[in-house]
């Protein structure tokens, strides 16, 4: 038996972090809304892997877009957008 | 007539979409303190945002030569190399230029990799329980808490003479390390007065040298990577800083403070915490670095670094690797870095050039497509057609 002293580990919820601004997934509506007031397509919006922890935590799929709520130094606060993407 | 706060509250809220939070928290708050009349509201109202749209950056601006400029200036006051930590002195840390190019250029890892750990309120505040924590995360390896090893060769077996001080410093028991060392297949160990012997069945020399190392290598506790812990008392709490970067790892240690604890490896944060993190990382990373340095650059700037940086969903770097080295024009590639390679191979695959960005257009001899050379004239069809009709 090991006697090294067990450390109790635990599963983190990066979303808690300060570092990590709020990430929601768009519903179809509101993203072919907001596409269609920007007047682009998809492939245009910056993008997003789908392996990023975020985009795992909040579970979108490749091709939904992610509102992404930024805290801003400027601004108090402002709205980004990214487009799910593969590898 | 002055307005009641109510009234005042209610014009503000159709401004609510026009205005960025924080200018709209300050006018709200502002005006909670003032009595003002309905026209003397207006009057308020029209001025702000009349300011607010003089100081959005206009289109065609070229934020991105701005942005280089503020950041190259002040970065050539700054001194050349600077190895120090203000607060811990005890730590090695790249700042300075060099720090600032590492950042840039999206290194895969820090020259000089570290960690700044918050505690949970808990630990914070209670010494034994922080250090606890940082004897937790330090890695510990049997190497570091033998003084000497020698190979006996008369009795064929290896001696560890173990460093009582070191082990008492760091609350480690002998048998920790003899448990440990069980891990070893066919080993017997004996353990008397400080020195371990371990003992293999007709050994070789050649066996016993690796097995005196594989002894020396094994891992005691603590986490990987995670070379060096300075636990500090800062205010009212303590922090612990460490050398060496494992965020993944450090986050899930009991009383580490998940919200706040971070480090300055940018790739891991990418790694663990996602892009959009990683995009902060590099914004406060370059912020501080400057700031140490007795630097002010609009954050704007940096923003707008970090988003490029960002773009794309992987942090990469600015210059031949990264953002200039993949952009769509063949001719602002060329114009960059390497340009022969980059005229050949545009030559050999065919490529197209659109010639709608900033170099291309200086190298054509046109006009650029920037500021007032942005706007282009559209005629209306029915008017030409009306023309032709005449």
């Amino acid at each position: 038996m090991r006697l090294r002293k067990v450390v109790r580990l635990r599963r983190v919820d990066i979303s808690k972090h300060e570092l990590v601004p709020k990430h929601e997934v768009l519903s179809e509506e509101e993203a072919r809304r907001l596409l269609e007031e920007l007047n682009i397509s998809r492939g245009q919006l910056p993008k997003i892997l789908k392996n990023d922890p975020m985009v795992q935590k909040i579970k979108a799929k490749v091709g939904d877009i992610i509102k992404i709520t930024r805290k801003s130094k400027t601004a108090g606060e402002s709205v980004y957008y990214r487009v799910v993407v593969g590898e | 007539m002055y307005l009641s706060e109510e009234q005042i509250l209610n014009r503000l809220k159709e401004l609510e979409e026009k205005l960025p939070a924080s200018l709209y928290n300050d006018l709200k708050e502002e005006l909670m303190k003032v009595r003002v009349t309905e026209e003397q509201l207006e009057k308020i109202i029209g001025e702000v945002l009349r300011r607010y749209e003089f100081a959005k950056v206009e289109p065609g601006e070229a934020v991105g030569i701005v942005a280089a400029q503020s950041m190259g200036e002040p970065s050539t006051q700054m001194t050349m190399r600077t190895f120090h930590y203000a607060g811990v002195a005890e730590l090695n840390v790249t700042l300075g230029l060099p720090r600032i190019i590492e950042i840039v250029d999206a290194r895969k890892k820090p020259s000089t990799p570290m960690m700044t750990i918050y505690l949970e309120e808990e630990y914070a505040r209670d010494r034994e329980k922080a250090e606890q924590v940082a004897r937790a995360i330090e890695t510990l390896y049997v190497r570091d808490v033998v003084d000497k090893s020698e190979i006996d060769l008369v009795n064929s077996r290896v001696l560890l003479y173990l460093d009582e001080y070191g082990m008492r410093r760091k609350k480690l028991g002998t048998e920790e390390i003899v448990a440990r060392l069980k891990s070893i297949k066919g080993v017997e160990i004996e353990e008397s007065g400080g020195v371990i012997s371990l003992k293999l069945s007709n050994p070789t020399i050649k066996d016993l040298r690796k097995l005196a190392n594989r002894a020396l290598d094994l891992h005691l506790r603590g986490i990987k990577d995670i070379t060096r812990v300075v636990l500090r008392r800062e205010e009212k709490e303590y922090v612990i800083y460490t050398e060496g970067s494992n965020l993944k790892d450090v986050l899930r240690i009991e009383g580490v403070d998940v919200t706040r604890t971070k480090t300055n490896d940018i790739m891991e944060i990418q790694r663990v915490l996602g892009i959009e993190a990683a995009r902060n990382a590099i914004i406060n990373e370059i912020q501080d670095t400057l700031n140490e340095q007795g630097l002010i650059v609009d954050v704007r700037h940096l923003m707008l670094v970090a988003d490029m940086m960002t773009v794309d969903g992987t942090v990469k770097a600015i210059g031949r690797h990264g953002v200039s080295g993949e952009k769509a024009s063949v001719l602002a590639r060329a114009a960059f870095e390497i340009t022969v390679d980059h005229l050949l191979q545009a030559a050999v695959t065919g490529e197209y050039d659109e010639l709608e960005g900033i170099v291309e257009n200086v190298i054509v001899g046109r006009p650029v497509k920037l500021g007032t050379g942005m706007v282009e004239l559209v005629m209306k069809r029915e008017l030409e057609e009306s023309k032709e009709a005449a």
